[in-house]
């Protein structure tokens, strides 16, 4: 057994923590206060070929493994949830898709600039009524010649705004049973009928683009349905499971600054004499948090590390994603309670690692459909 | 061109070191490439891509150097030295890398060679003019800006917050201080493609050099942290009494007046 990081790993971990100290910690209030999406970070992400991590250079990738991708993840999202956010549904439900089931054409046409970084991907997968149950989904695909006529609405989908292209889930037929066959289709968001708008406003990721799209006879060639017609359903339940590993590593992120931020604190500020940190009712909510930051990292790689070697980690990603996530909202809440008065204030961030970590408890499948993936991987 | 780098890996000192009988304690340090020798590598890869040729960084250290010279290559380096004396040296100083330095280019030939300012450990600032005076070429120290047109070479060089303008020729050392560049993250095809990148390793045998020739010229008798940051001490009272007993502090307890 070997807990290290390779060399590669170790540079890339370093890299993207100097990026994300040096250049986006500064913009990490304004982000959330202005709720604007930092369309010039991801420029600059994108060239530093942080958007195509985990996919080989042949699709114009950087050739790193999951791991690689998780210690970015987290080392972005330890100074900016939103920026995290955004990145993390860009590579692991923007672009993962394509690159695991997409043809040879459709990864040279859709995937290469999503991995280069020149564009963004989303995933169009929430319905008003289809959330944690996708077999509710509603839209539909209908054939028409060589194309499918698309209609439908999706809701909540990450930098559609700023997306190139969509990859949209729609009900394409029905398979023996009279059940609904679900398949994704990539819609380019430049294609008529299709309606994006970005009016949420939300209680965290602030900065992070959330989008609602309407789909009206929107027409794509058929040649655009990704992967397996029949198999759709299954294949984003292996994009969700990979997409769970960088929110995992996301919550650790955030779990990771709120013990940095209420650690350092507690060095510093004095009452009745001393520092609070010499004060046990601190000292236990910190070795409690710095605790539970260690074991959240220790699943999140452990699930990173079976993707990487081919091993099933269907579970993993789910402990991993539910227990880093539930450690961040505890560790920011925990976090501001150490900071007191001044943690609820904007200026000392801590009070904004909780909201943001909020969203990471319900998006890419709640922590109650975590659990519901854990228990059927225990043949419940 | 052939160009050099004479890489350092010091303390990352934003973070906290520990001292402890007199040393340093290693565990738990992070180490970083010296700022002042990130300047350096980035002005060689910048004047490669303006006028070709070749960019080999070198360092002397041990076995750990590997990662900061992996961070080079994946900034852009074509190739990297390792000069570990981990085996061989008990303490170097100055003297000890410049004459190790001074074995490694006996038959290279260097057109342009590029030092960091000084390292934030030891601040010095020697090795670069120690080598480029035993190798007989020029060097100019502190420099913000290179400019090299064939074998003219305008510089200029930070004196104490002036700018002092020089053209000299190549081949060359200088010592790049802040301002110089803005050296760029490695980005990650550039940490992939290091990996293949050639990184050669020699100790001391292997540059005909014996510990004697290098041994080091000073003795380090003790380490400590600078003493901590006393409060500071707010006078109170009339106005004309504070400024009395602020000059009289100067004076007799300070002593800086």
């Amino acid at each position: 057994m070997n807990f290290e990081l390779t060399k590669e790993q170790t540079m890339i971990k370093k890299m993207v923590r100097d990026f994300a100290q040096e250049v986006i910690q500064p913009r990490a209030i304004e982000i959330d206060k202005e709720a604007k999406f930092p369309v010039d970070i991801f420029e600059q992400m994108g060239e530093l070929g942080l958007l195509g991590i985990p996919f080989s250079e042949k699709y114009g990738g950087s050739g790193g493994d999951t791991i690689s991708y998780a210690l970015a993840v987290e080392e972005i999202g330890r100074v900016c949830g939103s920026t995290g956010l955004s990145y993390a549904a860009a590579v692991s439900l923007g672009a993962s898709p394509i690159y695991y089931f997409g043809t040879e054409a459709q990864k040279e046409e859709f995937l290469m600039p999503l991995a280069e970084g020149k564009a963004l991907g989303s995933f169009g997968l929430t319905e008003p009524n289809a959330g944690s149950d996708a077999s509710g989904t509603k839209t539909t695909a209908v054939e028409d010649g060589d194309d499918y006529i698309i209609n439908g609405e999706k809701c909540f989908i990450t930098n559609a705004s700023f997306a190139k292209t969509i990859i949209a889930t729609a009900v394409t037929g029905k398979n023996d049973k009279g059940k609904n066959i679900i398949s994704a289709i990539i819609v380019p968001t430049d294609t008529k009928g299709v309606k994006i708008t970005s009016n949420y406003d939300k209680m965290g990721v602030r900065g992070s683009d959330t989008a609602e799209i309407v789909l009206d006879h929107v027409r794509v060639p058929k040649k655009n349905l990704l992967g397996d017609p029949q198999k759709g359903f299954n294949q984003f339940l292996y994009t969700l499971d990979g997409g769970r590993i960088s929110i995992g590593a996301l919550g650790l992120g955030i779990a990771q600054a709120s013990l940095d931020k209420a650690l350092a604190y507690a060095k510093e500020r004095t009452q009745f004499g001393k520092p609070i940190s010499s004060f046990q009712a601190i000292q236990f909510k910190l070795a409690d948090m710095s605790m539970e930051v260690e074991l959240a990292r220790n699943m999140v790689h452990k699930a990173a590390w079976l993707k990487d070697n081919n091993k099933p980690f269907s579970k993993e990603a789910a402990y991993g994603k539910l227990y880093a996530t539930e450690t961040a909202f505890r560790s920011a809440n925990q976090a501001i309670q150490i900071h007191g008065g001044y943690g609820y204030m904007r200026e000392y961030e801590v009070e904004r690692y909780l909201r943001d970590a909020k969203l990471l408890e319900i998006g890419e499948g709640t922590s109650e459909i975590q659990r519901m993936v854990i228990a059927r991987q225990l043949g419940c | 061109m052939n160009i050099y780098v004479l890489l350092k890996k010091t303390f990352d000192t934003e973070e906290k070191i520990a001292v402890s009988g007199g040393v340093i304690e290693d565990d738990g340090a992070e180490f970083i490439i010296n700022p002042y020798d990130e300047y350096a590598v980035e002005e060689a890869i910048n004047q490669r891509d303006a006028h070709g040729g070749e960019v080999t960084v070198v360092t002397v250290g041990d076995e750990d150097s590997e990662k900061q010279l992996r961070t080079a290559l994946a900034m852009g380096a074509d190739k990297a030295v390792l000069i570990n004396t981990e085996d061989d040296l008990e303490d170097g100083d100055q003297f000890t890398t410049a004459k190790v330095l001074e074995a490694f280019f006996a038959d290279k030939e260097a057109d342009l060679i590029l030092a960091g300012n000084v390292a934030i450990d030891e601040a010095s600032g020697q090795v670069g003019p120690r080598l480029a005076s035993s190798l007989g070429i020029s060097y100019v120290t502190t420099v913000t800006s290179l400019k090299i047109d064939g074998e003219t070479v305008n510089i200029e060089k930070d004196v104490e917050g002036d700018v002092e303008i020089i053209e000299t020729s190549l081949p060359l050392l200088v010592t790049c201080q802040q301002g110089l560049n803005d050296p760029r993250y490695p980005s990650l095809p550039g940490i992939m493609k290091a990996k293949k990148k050639p990184l050669e390793e020699l100790e001391i045998d292997d540059l005909d050099l014996d510990e004697d020739d290098v041994e080091a010229k000073t003795r380090t008798t003790d380490i400590f942290l600078p003493p901590e940051k006393e409060a500071g001490r707010v006078l109170e009272g009339d106005v004309q009494d504070q400024v009395k007993e602020l000059i009289s502090l100067l004076k007799n307890e300070a002593k800086v007046l």
